[in-house]
């Protein structure tokens, strides 16, 4: 560096100043609310129902173009098919017995689900045991219990109830117990400095603390229990009257009704929006979105 | 009942991480006496929040004991309120309000019609009434740490444990924040142990300083500073403790290692 000196700018002499601060209010208010149509933009219900829509219309279009009723029946035809069977309560009563199963299944499973994480936390061996249990359970499939749960508990809703549970169960319990691992140092600190033990620091601090991925579980356990519930009632009617709406589907296919089948598995997709959009939006809204836990 | 409350005798701490047993201090002896601002002030690693920790029954010593109003520490309780470092000791899904008030319900230390208006009054003490019902995620970092402060001090502890609250605000909340401390104390006069790493800190805050050593944390001096405060900044006496303690801490004629750092 010694032969070429660094060069340093010549300091181009700068004036202070102050100055009497420039008048803003010009640009009206500094914080204005969104028009109308801006907010419809954004509204989260609004680009649903278009995107809705535009299948809709290229289900229609392709349908009519294919022009094989069998094979791919029309958006109007399974309407009309799906509108004639609520009327006549048939898909109704179809719907409630695989939600009722469905519900007692879901209920069982979250129940054991707390009983195992409670039991988890309390405990190095609680910890271990579960995490066992969930490496082995989570990735067999509930449908392949199903022949086991038949042998067990013969053909009715016990069968679907048990493998219901086989379903939600490590699917939470592996979602809470991750939650709860990552809840922040200083926040249990803040929970056991005001006194908080056992099942009341779990309850106070560690479940509203992991809500977010123990929100995740609960619909991650919704999604199998649905599809569980649904497949397996494709493999084996229970009786022909207190058949849920697998069984509706399997019936139609077996009469190939082909808009029928359209029609079941509409109300599958429906409920599923329905739980999804409406029950787990509406948790979030008064939860995790509330909290600032999540965006 | 005398003086003293809090009393720490020949206190080693250790901890285990996966490969080591580190010990954090060793022999440390101190005496908070009621009504102090008694500030523990050494270089990062000389185990002054692990210190503190112990002192909220976090951990136990290996070594000698630590008792409040002459009982044993053995776990965390309410009478020692610990106000930490980060943010997120607040509860995410209360409102300002809500964690204010949670401690008073879970310890049931007050009836709670006087839980709340005690909750409001704290509240409105720390100048966050207009944001009672606003969920933590929405205030600044000094704001989050004043609703800390009222919460902690809304039990009424024996003791308030502050962990370099102040250490993640930016300066110029951190000058604000030492004021408003030092003004709530003068109201309320309650006793308070105070962790910090910054001599300036220490000085403004305490009325006795603990200096620490490093690697293990030991007594290297204890000080007196009551006299001083924001407005002694850039005062000749200032400069003078604070070049003491500077010493105190960084010499190396006084058998320290060298700690090659220079962070105070």
């Amino acid at each position: 560096m010694t032969d070429h000196p660094p060069k340093k700018p010549a300091r181009v002499p700068r004036p202070e100043f102050e100055v009497a601060l420039t008048d803003a209010t010009a640009i009206g208010e500094v914080e204005r609310p969104l028009t109308f149509g801006e907010r419809i933009v954004n509204n989260e219900a609004v680009q649903r129902l278009t995107i809705l829509v535009g299948l809709i219309v290229i289900w229609e279009l392709y349908a009519r173009w294919l022009n094989n009723g069998l094979l791919f029946p029309t958006f109007s035809e399974t309407m009309r098919t799906f509108s004639k069977d609520i009327a006549n309560g048939v898909l109704i009563d179809r719907t409630i017995t695989s939600l009722r199963t469905l519900a007692i299944g879901y209920a069982l499973g979250l129940a054991l689900a707390a009983v195992l994480t409670t039991f988890a936390v309390a405990s190095g061996i609680g910890s271990r045991v579960l995490s066992m249990l969930t490496a082995m359970f989570n990735p067999l499939p509930a449908i392949a219990l199903l022949p086991l749960a038949l042998i067990w508990f013969g053909l009715g809703t016990p069968s679907l109830v048990f493998v219901i549970i086989h379903s939600v169960l490590w699917a939470v319990a592996l979602n809470t117990m991750i939650g709860f691992r990552s809840v922040p140092e200083t926040l249990r600190m803040s929970g056991r400095n005001v006194g908080l033990k056992g099942v009341r620091y779990v309850a106070l601090i560690l479940v509203p603390a992991a809500f977010p991925s123990i929100l995740a579980g609960l619909k991650i356990g919704w999604a199998f229990a649905w599809r569980t519930l649904v497949a397996a009632e494709l493999v084996f009617g229970v009786s022909a009257r207190s058949g849920g709406i697998g069984w509706y589907i399997f019936q139609a296919r077996n009469d190939l009704d082909t808009a029928t089948v359209f029609s079941g598995l509409l109300a599958v997709i429906l409920i599923g929006l329905f739980v999804e959009s409406v029950i787990f939006r509406a948790i979030e809204a008064h939860t995790v979105n509330l909290w600032g836990m999540q965006r | 009942m005398t003086a003293e409350l809090l009393e720490v005798n020949g206190v080693t701490l250790q901890y285990k991480t996966p490969r080591h047993l580190v010990t954090a201090t060793y022999r440390v002896d101190f005496l908070v006496h009621q009504g102090d601002r008694y500030v523990i002030l050494g270089p990062s690693g000389c185990g002054k929040s692990t210190l503190l920790k112990a002192v909220g029954g976090f951990m136990l010593p290996a070594e000698g004991s630590i008792r409040i109003h002459g009982r044993e520490v053995t776990s965390p309780g309410p009478d020692r309120m610990m106000v930490f470092q980060e943010f997120e000791q607040l509860m995410p899904w209360k409102t300002v309000y809500q964690n204010v008030l949670f401690p008073m319900k879970v310890t049931k230390k007050f009836a709670s019609p006087e839980a709340a208006t005690r909750a409001n009054a704290v509240v409105d003490k720390v100048g966050l009434s207009e944001f009672r019902d606003v969920y933590p995620h929405m205030l600044s970092g000094g704001m989050k740490m004043r609703v800390a402060i009222a919460r902690a001090m809304a039990l009424e502890p024996d003791i308030l444990l502050m962990d370099e609250p102040f250490a993640a605000l930016d300066a110029l909340t951190r000058r604000a924040m030492q004021r408003e401390l030092l003004s709530l104390w003068n109201q309320l006069g309650f006793t308070v142990l105070f962790v910090t790493h910054s001599i300036e800190e220490a000085i403004v805050i305490g009325s006795r300083i603990l200096v620490l050593s490093a690697h293990p944390g030991r007594v290297r001096a204890e000080l007196d500073a009551d006299r001083l405060d924001h407005n002694s900044v850039g005062k000749p006496e200032f400069g003078i403790l604070s070049n003491r303690i500077h010493t105190l801490l960084f010499d190396e004629r006084h058998g320290l290692h060298a700690q090659g750092e220079s962070r105070a």
